[in-house]
Parts: C-alpha cells; structure tokens; sequence
C-alpha cells in the first residue's frame, strides 16, 4: 500500500516497501540530493530532515512512520532564488568545505530557530552536538547560524 | 587536430592550447603520452562562458575555485564566467593525485600557462581586427580596450564559430603580480552554492537510468578467509539480481538499496571465514612497533662540533601516535558501468588517471577500455576506502554486465577497511649546553609505511579486490616516500638549527593492518614530538618557548611568522604556569619546503574529570602568494580542528583477530560543542610562490595543545590521544 506524506510543501504518494528507510525513499525513489547517507546509525546527522517540526535522523526512520505527516528537506527550505536565511548565512560565511555535513546541520538549525528564535552560542552548539563534520568547517558554521539569528531577529525589530 | 599533428606534438614536446566552439571537444583526444596536455585546458565556450578542465579534484578544499581564480586573472575575465569540469580520463589533463599540499604548486601555473596564451593569441587577433597594436590595447572582464576606451570587441567574437588553437611556448608574458585583481583577494567558492541548495554534485547524488544498487561482504578482518558460503536462500530473496564470490571477495547486487543492503546481512550470516588472531593486541601496538622487522633508513646525520658532555644537561622522551581514521563523513562509494568492451567508472578518489590504471591491470582489461570520472564526495583527508570501492563496483560491473552498478560501503566496512594512518612511535634525546643552545639531537621513528596508493600495475595489489579475487595480485612491499617529503620522516627533520644532529627511520616493513597517506603523514607525529620536545628542551634551558625556538632559527620566514604570532596571541602577557589557562606554542614548515605555520592554543583542563576545553587557538601562516585568502583560512581552521579531534580523541580500537572501532561511538571525533575560536593570521609574500596549506596545520596543532596542557597542569602528554583517562593517570 502507498504511503502518503507531504514532502516540501508538495502531497506525494510511494508505493514502495514501507520499511524503507526515510533517507533512501527521499534519496532513491524521490531523487533528493539533500539528506545524505553517512552511517545508517542515528550517529551523525547527515540524514537529517525536519519532520513535523522537529530534526529527526531519515537512516533510521522507516517510510511507513511518516504517513500523513510532514517532511522538508534543505530543497524545501530555500532555492537559489528565494534562499532560506540559513543558506545565505552559509555562502556568505563561506561556511563549508566539503558539505557533506551541511543540509543535516541546517535542517536542524532550522528546526532549532522555529522553538527557540534567539539561540545563544552554547544552545546552537548544544543542539548541533549531534551532527559531525570531519572538515572541522564547525566554528564556520557556527557563525553562519549565529549570523542567520541576528538577520531573523533585526528582521523583526 | 589530426593525427599526424597530434604526433608531432606528442613527439616535440611542445604544449597547446585549444580554443574552440563545440569543434575542439572531438580533439581533447586521450591523455598520456609524454606531454602536458594543456590543449584541453581553457576553452571560451558560447555566450561568455570560460571552461577550465581541472587536472586536480575537488575535495571540499576549494581547489577549483583556486584555480578558477589563476586562469580568470591570466586572462582578464570575470571569475563568474569559468565554469570547472572535473577530471574524467576521456579527456583531462592528467595531474596524478590531488594530494600532499602541492595542487596550488603544481596546477597552478599550468593553468597560469594556459590561460596566459590564450590570452596572447586573443590580443594578437584582436590587434589584427582592429589595426592597433597590441601594447594599445588591454582587456577588461574578456572586452577588448583601445587606448583605455572599451571596443565592441570581446573574447567570445573574437573566436565566434572558428575553431583554432595556439600553442604554448613556454616563454608567455604573464600578468605582472602588481596588476593582479582576483588572485590575493577573497573570492566565494564557486561550487558552495549549488551544494547548499541540493544540487546533484555529489558521487552520492549520481542516478543512472536502470543503475542497480550493490553491497560488499568483507571477511571480519584482514588476512580472514572465506572457508564456506550457502548464498541459496539469499538468492531467492526479494530483489537480489546476483551474488558475486570471487575468492575472497563477495557481493551482492539488488534492484533495490535495501534489498542489497538485506541480503548482504543475510549473506555475512552465511559465510563462515577462518579467523585470525595475528594483529598486535590493543595494549602492546608500541611495544610490536618497535620489535617488527624494520628496514633503518639515516635521514640526516651531522655532526658540525665535538660535543663537550660534561657541561651540558641532557635529555629524552618518548612520543606515541596511535593509529587513526580518515573517517570520512561519507562512507566510499562508486558507480561502474561495463557496456560495450568499455567500463566507466565514476569515483571520489584522489586520482583518476592513477585509478585507471590500477583497475585496469587488476581486471585484466586495456588502458583504453577504462574510463574513471571524478565525482566528490565527503573530505578524504588521504587515501581512505575510494579507490577500493571503485574497484569493488568495477570488479561487480564487470560481472554483472550492462547496467550502472552503485556500491556504497556501509559505515562499518570504511572504519575496518580503510587504509589508517600508521601508528608511530618516536623517541629523542638532545643535549642543552651551558650558554641553553641545542648542541645534540637525536631522533628516532619507528612506523608502518605512509602510502600504499594504487596507482599502476605494480601497486594495484594494494587493492581489497586484487588481494581477495581468485588469482590474487601480490601485496606491493612496503614503500619509503623519499626526502624531502618523506613518509613516516615527513618533517622528522627540524628546521632548528643543531650542530649535531641524527635522524633515523625505523620502517616497519611487516604490515598488519592496512596502512596509507593520512592528512600531513608523519608529519602529524614528527611536528607534534619535536615542537613537544623543544617545549622541554625551553623549559631544561630556562627560557621562554618562543624565544627558544628563535634562537635556533636561521630561516627569516620562520622567524617572522614566530614574531608575528607573538603579537597576534600577546604571547608576552602569557599567564604563569598552572595559573588556570594554558598557552601553548607551536610551529612548522610544513615538508620543510611548503607553508609556515605558527600556533599559540589556550586550553583549559579540568584536573577532577581530566577534560581539556579548547578555548581559543590563533594562527599565522605564510603560504606565499596566496591566492584566495578565505580559501587560505578555511584549510588552516579545519586542519586545526582535525587535528585536534585526532589528538584529544582518536584511536582506531582493535583485537588481536581485527578493528572493532567500525561506528562513530567507538570512534569518536570533536563535536560542535567542542571545538575552540581559531583566528588565522596570514602573512602574504607577492613575490615568492604560492604554496599549499592543507595539511600545514596538522602537526602544530597537536603540540600546541600538548604544550598548553602542560603549561595549564603541568602534566606532560607525550601519548595521543589525550582522553580523560591518560589526564588522570599522568604524573605531574
């Protein structure tokens, strides 16, 4: 039986195995390049999609869970065109080096704007302490988030 | 271009470069031979398009950017209008790998050549066109000016439909340094955005019509052997297309990722291998080290005064560097193809001409019939699992025939399977006479090869396909990467001046866990036990570490860097020892012959928990010419981050039947919540040549740490990884 879910705004149906991991689904079936593969353990972050509001590990989500709910990945966040401000901050932070690392990392500071609007450094860190990055881009990165907050926040001054 | 002048230019030797609208891409022709093959560099493409053919790879270290920038100058055209290709055997210039700090080095200036011919035979027919003589005319963004008044001419008129080619002699005018706009000036990397917007950039993100997905099953560890298999009912599961048992080396390929990914599970459960249980155990790596078989190579020995050892205070210490990961964030990967006598090969690893030819032999096939492409994938840092899996997929391709095969490594096979850094033990002695000079140095390392690269028939037995496969190739003997880069004595010789001086290499030859190139190599372990050691040697002496380090310098670009970090750290202000937080200090040149840098780390350590807090590490460096100063700072703040993650955290975990460190909490590397401010400081020379920085970072970051430790607490760590527990038992 299909499985139905709202992907980036947009109702999509799979009729694939429903034990299907989240990532592959997205990956494989769905052609979406932002959520990667990196250990398939819940342990690095780089599968990470926002799903109903929160940052959640696709490895290790089966397909089936997400039935009826709501899943963005970074193609939903922001497009060249019309950038989210996590995506701006990173290019002009130039915050990456490879980017392997990175939709994970702002999918869940996506995630992490959307309860707590004006994080401090240590909350960004802390939220972000599960998510490797073996470039060792993270002071970057840190930066480019601690810039997204400031816009959002003199955006709404 | 015809043959026969293809022939002749093979024969003289002489370069060439091809400018041309869709006509020349039919003569990119083939590379090798014995000649740089510049004629596929630059070509002005429709409507104010520049491609730039990139003979190295990009690893996330902005490398095509780098470049970009170089060819963009030389021939006086927006950044914005390059486009970059990646390396693909069909075509590109062969560069060999993307490794050891040199990309800048050596594409450089090919691609400075190439671009400065183009940009001389461009004026010469725009001098033509209009009657003016070139020295009337320059070029602002590819739009000819006369007399300093902009013409309707342009580059991409100028060549408009026409197909023509320049070569290059070798004696181009080059932009003057002075004139330069781009190169020195930050530039944002051209390949970032497309990466934060989802782009299809990555190895990963490569979908070919029909492409079937495949896993490996490995033997438990190295040197296991396959002893029985029932693959019957794996077969018969839900979308399994094939199973491949070659020797030692098993596969399987499904329609479906996770059909491949279950019934390779199911398939380990079916194999029974012999095990062995011949790896040093986890406590003696040290102690096996040093009792191997070696082969004792002398890298320096000098002896300038007769040493009077009555009035001097001698002393020695040993450093230890475990083995460690690349652990790339993304486990190897590939895509293999075999349609039609030819297989195509799409990978992430390092070099794609090196690759061909290793897979090429390994398969038994011709040159001519292998194809590899360069994909990215996550940062490398070395030699890790990619070339493996290329050749895992190719080897699965060539069984399972006419459809795109996609092997990904699980996370599990890259950390048991991965070629690691070696571990490395080092031990010195030096002796500090009455006036607190080095008179005597002595220095020894013992350590497992730095390079095992697959890169031609005689070195394809470094691949896990050639040693599983039915008819196994023979494991290459363990190699020395020669001075001045060296291997395992990269920057094993310091740049202090001593009057006597002996270096030695102790290369274990017997290798027992697979071992290659690790970002920096040796000289990770060399930098970390002699900017250690010169901390003691400061301290026996009396006098302050940095001013020590001076007093043995004779190089001024060392001295200044030293200065210059002083100022940046207020490296004078520094607190009194074991007074809260830490300063620690450390330099190298990187080989001996590339970047300087100079770290002051401040570190706070937690004497109860044994936890050391990074706070703050400020860097300079003098690289050269640089060429994008925020690229420059990028490699500087990661490679510092790296290695401290390697130096606090990091060990590969092992038993004596195989690596039981295969996931990412029993291989733990720093978190965001961890890693310290960096500050990097660059000291740009216009007139000296522009040098790499990627790996200049590694080992000075591991003594600085080493160095504020001690300078924190008092505890001198000469083991890494400085985990809580070796805090603890240390001795003050």
């Amino acid at each position: 039986m299909a499985v139905e879910f709202n992907l980036n705004g947009t109702r999509v149906s799979l009729d694939v195995d429903p034990e299907t991991p989240l990532l592959e689904a997205l990956r494989n079936d769905l052609s979406l390049n932002g959520p990667k593969f990196g250990c398939g353990l819940a342990q690095c972050g780089a599968c990470a999609v926002i799903l109903d509001g929160v940052s959640i590990r696709s490895c290790v989500t089966p397909l089936a869970s997400v039935a009826e709910k709501s899943v963005i990945t970074l193609e939903g966040l922001g497009t060249a065109d019309n950038p989210h401000v996590l995506q701006s901050a990173f290019i002009d932070e130039q915050a990456i080096q490879c980017g392997y690392c990175s939709s994970g990392v702002i999918m869940t500071a996506a995630a992490l704007l959307r309860f707590t609007p004006s994080p401090d450094k240590e909350q960004i860190q802390q939220a972000l302490s599960g998510h490797l990055c073996r470039c060792g881009a993270q002071p970057r990165m840190l930066k480019a988030i601690a810039r997204a907050v400031e816009i959002l926040n003199s955006e709404q001054a | 271009m015809n043959s026969s002048r293809r022939n002749f230019l093979k024969s003289s030797g002489s370069l060439l470069i091809c400018f041309s609208l869709p006509g020349c891409s039919s003569d990119r022709g083939k590379s090798g031979g014995g000649y740089a093959f510049i004629d596929s560099r630059i070509r002005v493409e429709s409507a104010g398009v520049v491609s730039l053919s990139l003979g190295k790879v990009e690893l996330g270290q902005g490398i095509g950017t780098a470049l970009a920038q170089i060819a963009a100058e030389e021939l006086g055209i927006g950044i914005d209008r390059i486009r970059l290709s990646a390396v693909d055997t069909d075509y590109s210039p062969d560069e060999s790998y993307t490794f050891s700090t040199i990309s800048v080095q050596q594409s450089g200036p090919l691609v400075r050549k190439a671009a400065a011919a183009g940009r001389h035979f461009l004026m010469q027919r725009a001098s033509a066109e209009l009657g003016v003589p070139t020295d009337d005319m320059s070029v602002l963004d590819g739009v000819i000016f006369v007399s300093g008044a902009a013409t309707d001419l342009d580059y991409w008129k100028l060549i408009a439909d026409q197909e023509f080619s320049v070569e290059v002699t070798g004696d181009e005018r080059y932009l003057p340094v002075s004139q330069y706009r781009s190169v020195g000036q930050s530039v944002q990397r051209l390949d970032i955005p497309g990466k934060l917007f989802g782009e299809a950039i990555y190895l990963q993100d490569l979908r070919l019509p029909d492409m079937v997905h495949a896993r490996v099953v490995r033997p438990p560890a190295e040197r296991a052997r396959l002893v029985d298999m029932d693959s019957e009912e794996v077969e018969r599961m839900p979308g399994v297309l094939d199973i491949i048992h070659d020797g030692d080396f098993v596969a399987v390929v499904a329609e479906r990722e996770q059909q491949a990914r279950n019934a390779a599970t199911a398939l380990r459960n079916s194999i029974r291998w012999s095990r062995p249980d011949d790896l040093p155990g986890p406590d003696s790596v040290y102690e096996w080290l040093k009792s191997a078989p070696t082969r004792v190579e002398s890298i320096i020995s000098r002896h300038s005064s007769r040493q009077d050892t009555a009035s001097t205070t001698s002393i020695s210490a040993i450093y230890r560097r475990p083995y460690q990961a690349h652990a790339s964030i993304s486990p190897s990967a590939a895509v293999a193809l075999y349609k039609r006598s030819k297989l195509t090969v799409w990978s992430h690893a390092q070099g794609m001409y090196p690759l061909r030819r290793a897979i090429a032999h390994t398969l038994g096939l011709e040159l001519d019939q292998v194809r590899c492409i360069h994909k990215e994938a996550a940062g490398c840092f070395g030699h890790n699992g990619a070339d493996d899996a290329a050749c895992d997929a190719a080897a699965i391709a060539m069984q399972f025939r006419g459809r795109p095969v996609r092997l990904q490594w699980e996370r599990g096979d890259e950390f048991a399977w991965e070629p690691l850094g070696s571990a490395m033990q080092i031990e010195t002695r030096a002796e500090v006479d009455e006036s607190g000079r080095i008179s005597s140095w002595d220095y020894d390392i013992w350590s497992c090869p730095h390079t095992s690269r697959p890169r031609s028939a005689d070195t394809a037995g470094h691949l896990i396909y050639a040693q599983h496969k039915n008819s196994p190739l023979r494991i290459p003997a363990a190699a020395s990467i020669p001075q001045p880069a060296g291997g395992a004595d990269r920057n094993a010789v310091p740049l202090y001046v001593f009057e006597n001086m002996n270096v030695t290499k102790h290369l274990v030859t017997d290798v027992p866990l697979r071992v290659s190139a690790l970002r920096g190599l040796g000289a990770y372990a060399n930098i970390f036990a002699i900017e250690s050691f010169m901390d003691e040697l400061a301290r026996t002496a009396g006098q302050d570490p940095l001013a020590f380090r001076v007093r043995h310098l004779e190089d001024e670009r060392a001295t200044a860097v030293l200065q210059r970090l002083s100022d940046e750290s207020a490296w004078p202000d520094r607190p009194a020892e074991g007074s809260g937080e830490g300063w620690g200090l450390s330099f190298a040149r990187f080989k001996n012959l590339s970047s300087y840098v100079g770290i002051v780390f401040k570190v706070d350590v937690d004497s109860e928990s044994g936890e050391i807090t990074l706070k703050h590490a400020i860097a300079v460096c003098d690289a050269g010419l640089i060429i994008n100063p925020d690229g420059v700072r990028a490699q500087i703040e990661g490679g510092i981050v790296q290695s401290a993650s390697w130096t606090l955290k990091e060990q590969v975990r092992f038993t004596e039947s195989g690596i039981t460190s295969r996931d990412w909490t029993s291989y733990p590397i720093l978190r965001f919540d961890e890693v310290p401010q960096i500050d990097v400081h660059l000291m740009p020379h216009n007139n000296q040549k522009a040098l790499g920085v990627g790996e200049a970072a590694q080992g000075p970051t591991a003594a600085a740490i080493a160095n504020a430790v001690f300078h924190a607490s008092g505890l001198r760590l000469r083991k890494i990884p400085f985990t809580p527990d070796q805090i603890l038992n240390t001795a003050a």
